[in-house]
């Protein structure tokens, strides 16, 4: 019912496969994937453990919506500890692959130790198997799916792999499922690598069934209902995908730009969504196919892209002719304005090599950027770079590095640290836009402050998925607040943060919230699952969620000074747009915030607040 | 006008329907060979280990549809035809008269020439008589030999394993269903039969049946290679030979089958044939060949029936293809799955999976394929072997990755604009449909 | 008047409701590996397509069937017979579309069968791409057109097609 009930835990350093029933006690508490399978994972590990050692784990989860109707119900997440962060890491991805493991009939998969050779995991409903992955190691995560298909005869398996990166621990390597979907940030397939683990195959014929069908049926498809009629995921998503935001948050000069030296970056608008839907001049076809659903959504942001055969990046490279995964807004944001380049097929490029290695390009797109300043500076020269020249705004380099970090080659070795590691290695750590070790994505803490606290207090290091204000600052949603002030913005993020991770614990994606409230969710999850879920007993949830992640993070060395963006965000105003003249205004946010969480100054969970929330 | 129909398989029962429906004012009738109401041969398997009862095996399940149909149904075998005279004699004495006759008799098992074979407890698999006697000796646990691990065989041999009989096949080919899958299949099922229990014996003949010692299973059966095993019943399933000797003297010509043209007329005049009885064009090869499969027996019957009733339909051949559970492991082939003489092969074996997939090609048509462990829409196989569709770059793709099949049959069935992409499309939700299936 | 499923693939995003829509309406559960009807994923080509059961006119399933389990209804759908079925497959071999499937925990076949006039697939898809409409109406389809293309081995004429005289137009 919603749940299957079932955990399967893989030993990888005995090769022992394992079924055990699911601690429903948890579920009342957590209620699925991301909340879960981090309960799982804080009771199961030591928060010290080294990330990329045999003591970390890495859990694969479903929540109780993921293969149900609902729409967007297709969501996985891998939760482990995060090697860029050192902190918790719980990413989530769409496609096809969520479901079908939960089709196969398990709530999570706790993958454990490490293999003594390279293996993947075949899941074939309740058989799991771990197999020789000798013939795969080294190969591409579109070559890997390929493989695997053919390998078990079965085109309607799903496939999470990594990709090279993955393998030789590229800190931000991501896990890509379905060819072009991505558990993308804090590393979650170096993790998978370093435990030779290079793939999850998965094939279910089991249903999933939900409580009571009849309320579920109603929910669901008032659910539906209203994405359908709503302006964002009604018509802007499926028609511009996340790229719709490109031009509107450059107009509002919160489009960091040039490792965030600046605030808007004039090549924006050719590489918007706009670009993407007109025909190029080169060869007349767009660079933007069709979108495409992940699994039960009936939003279809995804952007099915083909490049220009004749651009540089691909001439002579039919491999990369046919369509597949493009660009959405954060990718283009990274590695186009935060570069500087606005050639669309080279970005769409990048973004291909992205999946096609397992990278997430937020990361790299930043760290790219990052290594571009301290070339220009002079304190990386051609010598690191094996010729490259890194300046901002060099197409040709940007392709290069993204090439030579996913196969972890060359320079790319040393990209491949991300930026944090890589701007202290060449003594400028103040160069690194990120927060707790992950690059921040496409908004300017200036420009948006909302993003800024958002980044700042982000369990996983910076990441817009966690309370993303800009709903609320820039779209209105779900009522318009200033994004150039700080007042109410300490409430404002504690409340998308709590909501979030409910819904990331749900099943669903995130992008429904343009349009759904926990109003909307909590009945859908209630028909599906026993305990009575309303939107309050969501938002609790949601709140020991985040609380439980802190203190994850507080046992493995973290604590309230790495609540804290980087100086130039702080320091150096926007010199354009809107937010001109402005810096973050984190300092007066943070303590309110703390004080709203139940935190003692310095960004502990209170013993009270821990025990109201059953933590 | 009068028809007869010699026959009351699936060939004789299509036919009669057939010719009903385009001539709504014609005599039929429609001779069956048993004291039983039309059934299909096919359906023993499921009579002998009881997922159906003995009218789950009938052609038509209504006891009056004969009537209703006006297609009068009798029983007895044939004495004689007088194609001249257009006589038809039955044992019973009864001599009808017809304008067309249609023989549609099928085909009758082979009987090895073992020395013990009429011994009781010794029984072909053909009749629903045979499978009644089946039912008689195929305790649970009861030891059972199977002679012939043929396509027929081994769906016997199915049906005794889920009636619990201890089983043990004998083959003389090298390999389990030699004539329907080459050595790496067969030698599949032979190990899937093995891991459940059932006793494989190749390139092994069975000598002698004897009747058991007392106290004993009632038979001993000798094999080749000098051992014996005991049995409480022996089943023959060692091949099928066309049911034409009557035919002698009629002026009908046989082969292995009753010869026929395109149109599934016979050398005689207003005499038709269909079914096992016939050969009838093979698509694969263009030649005459007895496929002996249902789905050609009913295709014959139709397109005969309609050549008799003046509806003029060529027919281009049938396409040989089987399917095969063999304890829960299903195996299919079509066409040439041997292979065509020039042409190219896509292939995918997992041993430890009991999974396989060989794809034939001539040019850049699929001529054959052979599957282990895969049913999804495994008739995309029939479809693309059939029409002959041309791959064009699936072919190559195929040839990599066979499993690919499914994509490359809605590719070129459904060959969209091949010029270009398609145009760029965005799809947005539609507002208010959502009123959406029930619920449950 | 007969109806039909009409799909229109380039309006399809892949999101599968159509499937779990069908497992729901058929399985009683969300299962897309029972669904009748299936959507395959281009996206190398930018194309995405729900195919299930036409109803052809020949049914060959039908015609396959060594006991009558698969029956043409008065809306010329055809439907199996469950308590008939023996699981022999023979239709899953015999369909040239590949639109009849086993399901192995139940031993029966199992294939599109309009949900009866109300098809749940055509309610649940969110963009349109397939819809339920006459079959004289507009472009129905591709997909016919190509069953007559394949039908040239045989007739239009299903054998258990009982009423005398649709089968004048047969043959040739
Ligand atoms: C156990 C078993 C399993 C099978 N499984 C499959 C399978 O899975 N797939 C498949 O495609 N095929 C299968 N077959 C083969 C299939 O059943 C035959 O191909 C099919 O029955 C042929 O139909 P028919 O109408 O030509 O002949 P039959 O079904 O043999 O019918 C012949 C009719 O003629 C009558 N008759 C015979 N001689 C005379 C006579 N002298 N006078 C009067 N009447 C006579 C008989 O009584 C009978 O009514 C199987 C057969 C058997 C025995
Ligand atoms: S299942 Fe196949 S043969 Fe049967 S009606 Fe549908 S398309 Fe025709
Ligand atoms: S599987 Fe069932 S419906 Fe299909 S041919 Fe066999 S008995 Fe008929
Ligand atoms: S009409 Fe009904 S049975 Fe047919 S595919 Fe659609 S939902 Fe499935």
């Amino acid at each position: 019912m919603g749940w299957t009930g079932k955990v399967l835990r893989v030993n990888l350093t005995n090769g022992t496969v394992q079924s055990e029933p699911l601690n429903m006690d948890w579920a009342q508490q957590y209620l699925g994937q991301r909340g879960l399978a981090t309960k799982y994972l804080v009771e199961e590990i030591d928060a010290q453990c080294d990330p990329l050692g045999p003591d970390n784990k890495l859990i694969f989860a479903t929540g109780p919506l993921t293969g149900t109707c609902a729409s967007t119900g297709g969501r996985y997440s891998v939760i482990t500890k995060g090697p860029l962060t050192n902190a918790i890491a719980c990413s989530n991805s769409g496609g096809y692959f969520g479901a079908e493991l939960k089709f196969a009939g398990w709530d999570m998969v706790i993958l454990e130790g490490k293999s003594p050779k390279p293996v993947y995991l075949c899941v074939t409903d309740d058989k799991a198997e771990l197999l020789d992955a000798s013939d795969i190691w080294g190969t591409s995560v579109w070559k890997t799916d390929e493989w695997i298909k053919a390998k078990h005869q079965d085109p309607m398996m799903h496939v999470a792999t990594i990709g090279i990166s993955g393998e030789n621990g590229v800190l931000y390597s991501a896990i890509v499922n379905d060819l072009h979907r991505a558990a993308g940030r804090s590393g979650v397939g170096a993790v998978m690598g370093s435990k030779n683990l290079k793939a999850f195959a998965v094939r279910g014929t089991k249903g999933v069934k939900v409580r009571d069908g009849r309320a579920f049926m109603k929910a669901t498809n008032d659910g539906k209902q209203v994405l359908a009629e709503n302006a964002v995921t009604g018509s802007g998503l499926p028609t511009y995908g996340t790229q719709v935001l490109m031009n509107a948050i450059n107009e509002a000069g919160a489009s960091p730009t040039r490792n965030s030296r600046e605030v808007q970056f004039e090549g924006a608008h050719d590489i918007s969504a706009e670009a993407m839907a007109t025909p190029r001049s080169t060869d007349g076809e767009k660079n933007l196919q069709t979108n495409q659903a992940c699994f039960a959504c009936t939003i279809a942001c995804g952007r099915i892209s083909k490049i220009d055969e004749k651009h540089f990046t691909v001439v002579n490279k039919p491999e990369y002719w046919h369509s597949s995964g493009g660009l959405e807004y954060e990718a283009a944001w990274a590695l186009g304005n935060n570069t500087g380049v606005n050639d669309l097929e080279a970005l769409t490029y990048a973004q291909f090599i992205c999946n096609e290695q397992g990278l997430d390009p937020i990361s790299l797109g930043a760290t790219i950027s990052a290594a571009m300043e301290l070339f220009e500076l002079g304190l990386i020269t051609t010598e690191q770079t094996g010729g490259i020249d890194l300046k901002f705004g060099n197409a040709e380099a940007l392709v290069k590095c993204t090439e030579l970090t996913g196969k972890a080659e060359g320079f790319g070795k040393e990209l491949g640290l991300g930026s944090a590691r890589l701007c202290a290695k060449y003594g400028r750590p103040d160069l690194s836009m990120s927060v707790k070790g992950q690059e921040f994505p496409a908004y300017d803490a200036r420009g948006i402050q909302g993003m800024g606290l958002t980044y700042a207090t982000s369990n996983r290091g910076a990441c817009h998925l966690r309370s993303y204000t800009v709903a609320s600052e820039m779209l209105g949603i779900p009522e318009k607040t200033d994004p150039l002030v700080t007042e109410g913005k300490a409430g404002l993020v504690k409340a998308f943060q709590d909501a979030t991770a409910a819904v990331d614990s749900a099943g669903i994606c995130v992008f429904t919230t343009f349009a759904w409230t926990l109003e909307d969710i909590a009945p859908q999850v209630d028909a599906a699952v026993e305990g009575g879920w309303t939107p309050d007993k969501m938002l609790e949830v949601g709140e020991r969620i985040w609380n439980m992640e802190r203190m994850f993070n507080h046992r493995a060395g973290f604590t309230g000074k790495d609540d804290m963006l980087p100086p130039r965000l702080m320091k150096e105003a926007a010199q354009t747009g809107p937010a001109k003249g402005l810096v973050s205004g984190l300092d007066k946010m943070l303590p309110e915030y703390y004080q709203l969480r139940g935190w003692t100054a310095d960004g502990v969970p209170t013993t009270e607040t821990l025990s109201r929330l059953a933590v | 006008m009068k028809y007869v129909i010699l026959g009351a398989g699936p060939a004789g029962v299509t036919a009669a329907e057939t010719l009903r429906n385009v001539d709504p004012t014609a005599t039929i009738t429609m001779i069956g060979g048993e004291p039983e109401p039309p059934y299909s041969r096919m359906a023993l398997p499921y009579l002998i280990y009881g997922k159906v009862g003995e009218d789950g095996t009938y052609l038509r399940q209504d006891p009056k549809h004969y009537d209703d149909q006006r297609i009068r149904y009798i029983q007895g075998r044939a004495g004689g035809i007088d194609s001249r005279a257009k006589k038809l004699s039955l044992s019973t004495g009864e001599v009808l008269d017809y304008d067309k006759l249609l023989i549609a008799t099928g085909a009758n098992p082979i009987m090895p020439p073992i020395p013990g074979s009429n011994l009781e407890g010794v029984e072909t698999c053909w009749t629903l008589e045979d499978a009644r006697q089946i039912l008689k000796y195929a305790d649970k646990d009861s030891p059972v030999v199977l002679v012939g691990a043929g396509f027929i065989g081994s769906i016997i041999l199915e049906a005794l394993y889920l009636r619990g009989c201890k089983i043990t096949v004998v083959e003389l080919a090298p390999r389990m269903v030699a004539r329907m899958m080459d050595e790496t299949a067969g030698g599949m099922l032979g190990r899937w039969c093995e891991s459940k229990g059932v006793k494989v014996l190749t390139n092994t003949r069975v000598d002698s049946l004897a009747k058991g010692e007392e106290g004993q299973p009632r038979l001993q059966v000798g094999f080749s290679n000098g051992e014996s095993a005991p049995a409480d019943l022996v089943v023959l399933a060692v091949g099928v030979r066309s049911n034409t000797g009557f035919l002698v003297g009629s002026g009908v010509k046989t082969n292995t089958g009753i010869v026929v043209d395109n149109y599934l007329q016979t050398t005689a005049p207003d005499i038709y044939a269909a079914g096992d009885c016939c050969e009838g064009i093979d698509i694969s090869t263009g030649k005459p060949d007895m496929l002996a499969i249902q789905p050609v027996a009913v295709e014959h019957g139709r397109i005969a029936a309609l050549n008799m009733a003046g509806h003029k339909h060529h027919h281009r051949g049938s396409l040989n293809m089987n399917v095969l559970d063999t304890m829960g492991l299903i195996s299919s082939s079509f066409g040439l799955w041997q292979g065509a003489q020039v042409g190219e092969t896509a292939k995918l074996v997992d041993e430890d999976n009991f999974k396989y997939m060989k794809l034939e090609f001539e040019g850049d048509k699929l001529v054959g394929a052979q599957c282990v462990g895969m049913t999804d829409h495994v008739g995309m196989l029939r479809g693309l072997i059939q029409t002959g569709f041309s791959l064009g770059e699936w072919k190559d793709k195929l040839l990599v990755s066979p499993e690919r099949l499914r994509e490359a049959y809605l590719a070129v069935a459904h060959a969209h604009p091949t010029t270009g992409p398609m145009a760029p499309h965005i799809n947005t939700p539609r507002v208010g449909n959502h009123a959406g299936a029930s619920g449950h | 008047m007969l109806k039909a499923l009409v799909i229109d693939a380039g309006k399809c995003t892949a999101c599968k409701q159509c499937e779990m829509a069908c497992s729901l309406e058929n399985e009683g559960e969300f299962n897309v590996a029972k669904s009748r009807i299936r959507v395959f994923d281009f996206h190398t080509e930018a194309r995405f397509v729900p195919y299930t059961c036409t109803q052809c006119a020949e049914a060959w399933c039908q015609q396959a069937c060594p006991v009558n389990a698969i029956t043409t209804d008065g809306m010329g759908v055809k439907v199996v017979h469950d308590n008939l079925c023996v699981g022999c497959k023979v239709c899953t071999i015999a369909c040239p579309f590949g639109t009849v499937n086993y399901n192995a925990s139940t031993g029966k076949v199992i294939k599109c069968d309009l949900c009866g006039g109300e098809p749940a697939c055509s309610d649940a898809c969110p963009t349109g791409a397939i819809t339920y409409q006459d079959v004289e109406q507009g472009g129905f389809d591709k997909m016919k057109v190509w069953a007559t293309q394949s039908a040239n081995a045989t007739t239009t004429e299903g054998p258990n097609t009982p009423k005398a005289g649709q089968a004048s137009g047969t043959g040739h």
